[in-house]
């Protein structure tokens, strides 16, 4: 069991209508890893991140979660195996508070651990301290983001899935994210799988990375070895470096 | 901040005086004809004049007080406000609120509870009747309607045109319930309720996967269904004719109100014939349910599927991502709002004595929509208001026969209220487009509680 990986997606392909997004897919996160998947635009890496959260579900391939197959699984209940996500656009609830959205994420135990989970968050993140009874939609970017990471941890997630969590953010504030990844993943050896079009700052942080493009997997290695390498440096790094 | 210093203080009442005395002669001047003096026949026929000085002088007085005031005080408080706001740079934080503030509500409760002896006392038994069933039943039905509706469009946000369907399930259920079977008022409320709850499921989930307009043309659809089901299941329903005769509610099946009946309660305690009675009792009837259902509305918000309906109305892709199953908290949304109305229709039957498809027509459903989008999605106060604004507004319109005097004989006031509300409506969303009560009251707090008003956040997509 151990030497299993906590998610295994085996040759997936998911459609919208006719049009195949993903087109045979294999990918692995072991237990306590960072890993992450870059990409040009369109390349399908949001689809394949919410294909894992069943909403397309995958046509074809598997889906392995912690033992057990969620392909076919509707997304509440593949969430509710405690697979959290941060999704693409943030989604928290604007007319909720900072406080309120972090209880829907602590829905899943009922409130069961909020108190010492709220404490934590806010430790990792302590501008939401500041900012928790403002309305979600008054905060700004990067506190947002902070909230819909925040409100993912409050599942206790096994895997947490994080997409595009730099969309839009000064290179400052998404330091300071992925500082917080880092420090839950080598802290609380919290198992993390990122979507990311910051290449550099995404292969840096990460222990192994893949390489998407028009729907399939090219290239897969350690976040050095991609960053070293001379492809994906022409690709995705020397003129998307951030 | 800074007083105004007395001499400035007196400046200001100096132009106030002066601007009072200027609308009055403004104001003696436009009436002194229209008013002032009045013509009218004498027993010979012939037409004579009089002079009504008292009441032009009232004219008179309230422009020049009305004047005085708003230059005086009014003016001058907004401006401070204004500034105030502006100084301190920040969104309107509210803190501390007035005493007729913090106990609106049970102010609020206590003259609803008081409201029936006060109207009673002031316009005797039978004159009583008109406040307390044309004004006071009334607008409790809408006010109810209105939270009922609430529940699903106001929190889980999902735009339902057909309300009033689940008021005629309602209203039908207890209607032919007791007709047939000739059950009681008692046993058929919360059959009536259950029955909603159910029509509300099976209006649910085939609408499951629809949100926003699209949601709406199917609601509205549905409603016209069931409207077209009672007029032309004729054989059950009775069709256009509608069900007469629906027995009276009973006080729990001690006293009747029935006038045969041996227990009927006006001979019980002695008192004259008079419906004024019922019409009491009715009117604490409703106000009993309407309180039930402020009580499951804020019961239901703190709890974990009143979170997630408000939630689903924010985000419903986060919601799914976050393991809330949106189908059942949909239904519950659905099933929750549609027994609320249910009872309401319910207690419409017993209040009528007839049911006819006529009563649940789209309008009706446009006026609790309307109802709930003046008030402030989500919020049973701004609600409460903009029924009683709505509602009382049309039976005020029926009162307000002097405006024949100013329009002619031909004048019916009452044909203009869709006018008016057209007008009102447009003026509200103007100026509060997010109803009289537009912020959300948060349901958690840590330690200190702030509101920073609604009007700085987005409205959610998804």
């Amino acid at each position: 069991m151990a030497d299993e990986p906590l998610l295994k997606v085996q040759a997936v392909q998911t459609f919208y209508g006719n049009i195949r997004a993903l087109d045979g897919v294999d990918v692995h996160v072991n237990r306590g890893e960072i890993v992450s998947l870059i990409g040009a635009n369109g390349a399908g890496k949001s689809t394949l991140m919410m294909t894992i959260c069943g909403s397309p579900q995958a046509r074809h391939g598997s889906i392995i979660f912690d033992g057990e197959d969620i392909t076919q699984q509707p997304t509440h209940l593949i969430a509710r195996r405690r697979i959290a996500q941060s999704p693409e656009g943030r989604r928290i609830f604007p007319r909720m508070t900072v406080y309120e959205n972090l209880q829907m994420g602590a829905g899943l135990d009922n409130l069961r651990y909020f108190k010492e989970d709220v404490e934590k968050i806010f430790t990792l993140f302590p501008r939401l301290k500041e900012r928790q009874s403002q309305r979600g939609g008054t905060l700004s970017g990067g506190e947002q983001q902070m909230l819909s990471i925040g409100r993912a941890l409050m599942a206790r997630p096994k895997l947490l899935l994080l997409d595009e969590p730099s969309l839009g953010l000064a290179p400052l504030i998404v330091k300071g994210i992925f500082e917080a990844i880092k420090k839950l993943n080598k802290e609380e050896g919290l198992t993390v799988f990122l979507v990311e079009q910051n290449a550099f700052a995404a292969l840096r942080l990460s222990d192994r990375a893949y390489v998407m493009v028009n729907g399939k997997v090219t290239m897969t290695g350690s976040g050095k070895a991609l960053l070293a390498n001379p492809e994906v440096r022409a690709a995705y790094l020397e003129g998307g470096r951030h | 901040m800074t007083q105004p210093s007395a001499l400035e203080n007196s400046g200001l009442m100096m132009q106030a005086v002066k601007e009072a005395v200027f609308a009055g002669a403004v104001a003696f001047g436009l009436f002194i004809l229209y008013v002032g003096i009045e013509t009218y026949q004498d027993i010979n026929n012939a037409l004579v004049w009089r002079t009504r000085w008292g009441l032009l002088f009232s004219f008179v007085a309230i422009a020049a007080f009305g004047r005085f005031v708003v230059v005086g005080f009014i003016k001058p408080h907004l401006d401070k406000r204004k500034r105030a706001k502006a100084k301190a740079g920040i969104p309107e934080v509210t803190d501390h609120k007035g005493f007729f503030h913090r106990h609106f509500l049970k102010i609020a409760l206590v003259l609803l509870l008081l409201y029936p002896p006060l109207s009673v006392m002031l316009a005797g038994t039978q004159g009583s009747l008109k406040y307390v069933d044309n004004f006071g039943i009334q607008i409790l039905i809408y006010v109810m309607l209105a939270w009922g509706l609430n529940i699903v469009v106001g929190l889980a946000g999902l735009l339902d045109l057909g309300y009033v369907a689940f008021y005629a399930v309602g209203a039908y259920s207890y209607a032919l319930l007791s007709e047939h079977f000739g059950l009681s008022f008692w046993v058929l409320l919360p059959m009536a309720g259950i029955l909603a709850a159910f029509w509300g499921i099976i209006l649910g989930f085939p609408v499951l996967r629809l949100r926003g307009d699209y949601l709406a043309i199917v609601t509205l659809a549905f409603g016209e269904i069931i409207r077209l089901v009672l007029i032309n299941w004729t054989v059950v329903t009775k069709g256009t004719f509608g069900v007469s005769g629906i027995p009276k509610a009973s006080f729990f099946g001690i006293w009747s109100f029935d006038v045969g009946a041996p227990n009927n309660f006006t001979k019980a305690f002695g008192l004259s014939m008079s419906s004024a009675y019922y019409k009491i009792f009715l009117f604490y009837l409703i106000l009993a349910l309407c309180m039930l259902t402020a009580y499951v509305t804020i019961k239901l918000r703190r709890m974990p599927i009143g979170r997630a309906w408000e939630a689903l109305r924010e985000d419903e892709i986060a919601c799914r991502s976050l393991g809330i199953n949106t189908v059942t908290t949909k239904l519950t949304a659905f099933a929750i709002g549609a027994m609320i109305g249910g009872f309401a229709g319910a207690f419409f039957a017993t209040r009528q004595g007839f049911v006819s498809p006529e009563s649940f027509v789209f309008l009706e459903s446009a006026v609790i929509l309307a109802i709930v989008v003046l008030g402030g999605m989500g919020s049973l106060t701004g609600i409460a208001i903009a029924a009683i604004v709505m509602v009382g507004g049309t039976e005020l319109l029926r009162e307000m026969e002097f405006l024949k005097h100013v329009f002619g004989p031909d004048f019916t006031p009452e044909l203009y209220r869709m006018l008016l509300f057209g007008l009102a409506m447009i003026v509200v969303m103007v100026f509060k487009p997010r109803g009289f009560v537009g912020s959300r009251e948060p349901t958690a707090y840590l330690k200190e509680r702030k509101a920073v008003s609604g009007s700085f956040t987005k409205e959610g997509h998804g």
